[in-house]
């Protein structure tokens, strides 16, 4: 059966052929699932930031700083944090990107260019606390 | 793909705004100013773990009246993201739907906003 694309050319694929290569790529509800988790995981792990930010920041000299992400609980906590807000991060500007960017070709960039610069950001902050901390 | 040339639907300038819509844009928003945010959560941290010395100019950037106006837009974001936020995560639940309660919880939402901003603002400089 020959089918019209929106291109113009013709395919020889029945419809529900063409339909199941357009459709879902099986992976959205697991990209939904986690935007959620890491959501929640963030309500907490905000909480314990800018609770520790007001208790630490009025007068914070880098010794404070240093030895307050020196404590095990502490490290540990803003290692989390780091993961969960860089992978939400890259998350929600993934759909925003294929929601407002329409060009394949743009939109793959794009979409690399971010993922790459929160991976770096995310292995920066990883790396910088544990530099502290050990 | 080679668009015809026919008349639109009505689009986003024939609607009278809304306070949903508004709070949906603005969590979009402030999520993307959050992820470009992060750049500066990695700097501090780069900074801290460079030594006294990287900590400073950091510590300069951080208390310069930019650096301010900065980080309190930046903790007005984090709040504003963590408040509609919960917003969307009752609505995932398929509650608040209904008009008036949607409205309440947009409501409910902001303010949850702003009393989280002006608490951690006081008492982070107060």
């Amino acid at each position: 059966m020959t089918d019209k694309t929106d291109s113009g050319a013709y395919q020889y694929q029945s419809p529900l052929g063409r339909a199941r290569g357009l459709g879902s790529a099986k992976s959205g509800t697991h990209h939904w699932m986690a935007q959620r988790a890491t959501a929640v995981a963030n309500l907490f792990l905000t909480l314990w930031l800018l609770w520790s930010a007001t208790c630490l920041l009025p007068g914070a000299t880098h010794e404070t700083l240093t030895e307050f992400i020196a404590r095990p609980v502490h490290a540990v906590l803003l290692i989390l944090t780091a993961l969960s807000f860089f992978y939400h991060a890259a998350l929600g500007v993934q759909v925003v990107i294929e929601d407002y960017v329409h060009d394949e070709g743009r939109k793959t960039i794009k979409l690399l260019v971010t993922r790459g610069l929160l991976f770096f950001g995310a292995v920066a902050c990883v790396f910088s606390i544990l530099k502290i901390a050990l | 793909m080679k668009h015809a040339d026919r008349p639109l639907s009505p689009h986003l300038q024939i609607y009278r705004p809304q306070l949903t819509s508004f709070l949906s844009i603005t969590h979009r928003i402030s999520g993307v100013l959050l992820t470009i945010g992060l750049a500066l959560l990695t700097w501090g941290l780069c900074a801290l773990a460079g030594g006294p010395d990287s900590y400073a100019t950091f510590s300069a950037f951080a208390g310069s009246t930019i650096g301010t106006i900065v980080l309190l837009g930046g903790l007005l974001a984090l709040c504003w993201h963590f408040a509609m936020g919960i917003k969307h995560l009752i609505l995932d639940t398929g509650r608040c739907f209904e008009k008036s309660n949607a409205q309440r919880l947009g409501q409910a939402a902001m303010a949850l906003a702003g009393v989280m901003t002006l608490i951690v603002a006081i008492g982070v400089f107060a």
